[in-house]
């Protein structure tokens, strides 16, 4: 089923013969969460990624798309084959970060270039940074810390913060604690895919805390919000993106609506790539777009961007150009730090309804150009 | 720490076990008189739910809503019982645990071709929204309150229906000595395909009433399967009563360890450590429980079989 899925998604173009401009074709290989729990991340990604290339008309580029089932082990052999079967030049599509470690340092090494569209863990920002390794996304800690930065000018002195006890979690309570500057009412760490916290938000409750920062990714901040909502509690709630994205908005419904969050993306970012992007990705899917899709969106075009001035077969002129990157991101202002990380804006948003459909606007912005800590332990 | 903390967290734990208790209770009664390991029993509890979310959707009804995730994990249990699990009692487990392994992977990837990859919304209905005032001036969910109330309901229903009617006579004969009772002319194949279906209602109830504050989503039964077995290990195998105590022990032990043990650890730890450590201990404890209960009672607290 997997094989089929990857053949019906492939993009034919076998155009390996050299073409006119003088650059080479480019094989990509995606590997992403298509089954199972953590779908929806994946099929975003995807979606964006291949409405990037299908607009450019590019036909000089072959995508090969396979399912890692949220599993590090599946995720390794697929890389395998597509390096050394496949022979691919760039890999791409990891969601999540621990399958990203046990991919993306043994891809670069073998000379591939690894464009991340989403996972960013410390360890690939600092020290275990590589020079063919780039994250279009963000790296971890970022849009925790914007929740931080968020607290301090909304006021709060006396958060409780809770995520679930994972590196990503810990990362998670890290990012924020490092900007935000007031007193912790408590910090709890759940189980990882817990789904009741009814005791957790007793806690809350007693705690006489006058915010809440939680990282609660998919059906864990799901479950999060509604229990909250339906507790009477009602401090004011502040998270990352990930529990307010648009393909879980839906589930949650109004125990969402007016929850700050913070993200590098929204569709209502004034840009004129931002503007196209969201309007042919509903009418290519029928769906709006998540900050998933946004994050696949430009990683193709980062790379069409590449393509266009380098050849992938010159490893130093491609990794340059990738470097420069010069496309027109739906973020609008995008660069890259030394340790091949974003360096962007993040935004606060806030949960609304319009019409039938919940999603977000943006209300202010947390951290203007932004980048990460761990870039000083990067040498390359 | 306060009296109303403590009271609250109480009134989750019992919350959190009697809705364990939905689960192990289908699951004992299937391994109890039909020896059979059943995995995919998680999946019945996500077709609950995702019924349930459905028929929510487009009537707006949570009544509809819980009897179509009562009917439609039934008929499912029902269907998968004749056309599957039917072949599997004479073999051994291992056959059994690859069998409803794969059940579990077919009804995974089928409701997602059905509903598609992203959660659906299924909510608590108006009437049961929103904390309610308890004595002493405790604040607690109107819904969870409710939870409770239908756990210890069906708790008893259950407990009358083993012990009072024909069919609960006819269930536990067939627990004792299933050679003999088909001797006597009772349609072996039959009570199966109603105990089966009767778990497998208990698992979509269970889908249902959860999906209404959790996420409902593909593979949500899994992490449930998993305390549902630990709740009948302890409870012992094929004993509803045992069930009931078994689910009511993990949910009281799972809430107040994550209440208490962080709070212990900080006594003599730094915070930020002592909630990593506390945590992480907490959520062994029910494991740590299970593991006691065996060492003094092998067979689980009310386990009849060696």
């Amino acid at each position: 089923m997997f094989k089929h899925l990857a053949l019906a998604a492939t993009v034919a173009a076998f155009g390996t013969a050299a073409v006119a401009d003088g650059h080479g074709a480019v094989k990509v290989g995606m590997i992403t969460t298509l089954s199972g729990g953590g779908a929806g991340l994946g099929i975003d990604v995807r979606d964006g990624f291949m409405l990037a290339i299908n607009q450019s008309g590019n036909t000089n580029i072959e995508v090969i798309i396979e399912d890692d089932q949220r599993k590090p082990e599946i995720a390794v052999q697929l890389a395998d084959k597509m390096i050394q079967s496949e022979k691919v030049d760039v890999m791409t599509g990891i969601i999540w970060s621990n399958l990203a470690m046990a991919v993306v340092p043994a891809a670069t090494a073998q000379g591939k270039f690894y464009l991340s569209p989403n996972a960013g863990p410390s360890a690939l920002a600092g020290r275990g940074c590589h020079p063919n390794y780039f994250n279009v996304a963000w790296q971890n800690d970022n849009l925790h810390e914007a929740a931080g930065a968020y607290a301090n000018s909304a006021g709060y002195t006396n958060s409780f913060i809770l995520a679930p006890n994972y590196p990503a979690g810990q990362d998670a309570l890290t990012g924020y604690k490092r900007q935000y500057g007031g007193e912790l009412a408590g910090e709890v760490f759940t189980k990882l895919g817990q789904t009741d916290y009814a005791a957790e938000i007793a806690q809350i409750r007693a705690s006489g805390a006058d915010s809440v920062f939680f990282f609660l990714p998919g059906g864990m901040g799901i479950s999060f919000l509604k229990q909250y909502a339906d507790s009477g509690v009602d401090l004011p709630v502040v998270g990352p993106a990930f529990s307010f994205d648009q393909g879980i908005l839906q589930a949650v419904g109004a125990a969402a609506l007016g929850v700050v969050n913070t993200s590098q993306w929204n569709k209502d970012i004034d840009n004129a790539t931002n503007a196209a992007f969201v309007e042919s990705f509903q009418a290519e899917y029928g769906r709006l777009p998540s900050l998933y899709a946004s994050q696949g969106f430009d990683t193709a075009n980062l790379l069409l961007s590449a393509m266009a001035s380098a050849d992938v077969n010159d490893t130093d002129a491609f990794r340059a150009a990738l470097k420069a990157a010069d496309f027109a991101s739906t973020r609008g202002d995008f660069a890259f730090a030394d340790n091949h990380h974003p360096i962007q804006d993040i935004y606060v948003r806030e949960v609304i309804q319009e019409g039938d459909v919940f999603t977000n606007r943006i209300i202010g912005t947390a951290l203007t150009d932004h980048s990460d800590v761990y870039g000083a332990d990067c040498k390359m | 720490m306060s009296l109303i903390l403590l009271i609250e967290q109480v009134l989750n734990g019992l919350q959190f076990g009697v809705t364990l208790f939905l689960m192990a209770a289908g699951l004992t009664l299937v391994f109890g008189v039909m020896g059979l390991i059943n995995l995919a029993h998680g999946s019945l509890f996500m077709v609950g739910a995702f019924a349930a979310a459905a028929v929510a959707g487009a009537t707006g009804s949570f009544v509809l809503a819980l009897g179509a995730a009562l009917a439609a994990a039934a008929a499912a249990g029902a269907l998968v019982e004749v056309l599957v699990i039917r072949r599997l009692y004479a073999r051994d487990h291992l056959d059994q645990v690859l069998a409803t392994f794969a059940l579990i992977l077919i009804f995974s990837e089928g409701t997602r071709w059905v509903f598609g990859s992203f959660p659906l919304y299924l909510n608590i209905p108006a009437a049961l929204s929103g904390p309610i005032s308890l004595p002493g001036g405790i604040e607690y969910s109107t819904y969870r309150l409710f939870l409770i109330g239908v756990g210890i309901a069906v708790a008893i229903g259950l407990g009358l229906l083993i012990t009072r009617s024909r069919l609960g006579i006819q269930i536990r004969a067939g627990e004792s000595d299933r050679e003999m009772i088909a001797a006597l002319g009772i349609d072996i194949s039959r009570l199966y395909t109603i105990v089966f279906a009767l778990g497998a209602a208990l698992a979509g109830l269970a889908g249902a009433l959860v999906g209404a504050i959790q996420s409902v989503q593909v593979g949500m039964g899994e992490p449930v399967l998993i305390l549902a077995f630990v709740v009948i290990v302890i409870g012992g195998i094929g004993s509803i009563k045992g069930a009931l105590v078994g689910a009511v022990l993990v949910g009281l032990t799972d809430t107040l360890g994550k209440l208490l043990l962080p709070g212990m650890f900080a006594l003599f730890m730094p915070a930020s450590s002592a909630a990593t450590v506390g945590s992480a201990l907490a959520s062994m404890a029910i494991y740590i429980l299970m593991a006691a209960v065996l060492i003094w009672r092998p067979t689980g607290l009310f386990g009849v079989r060696a």
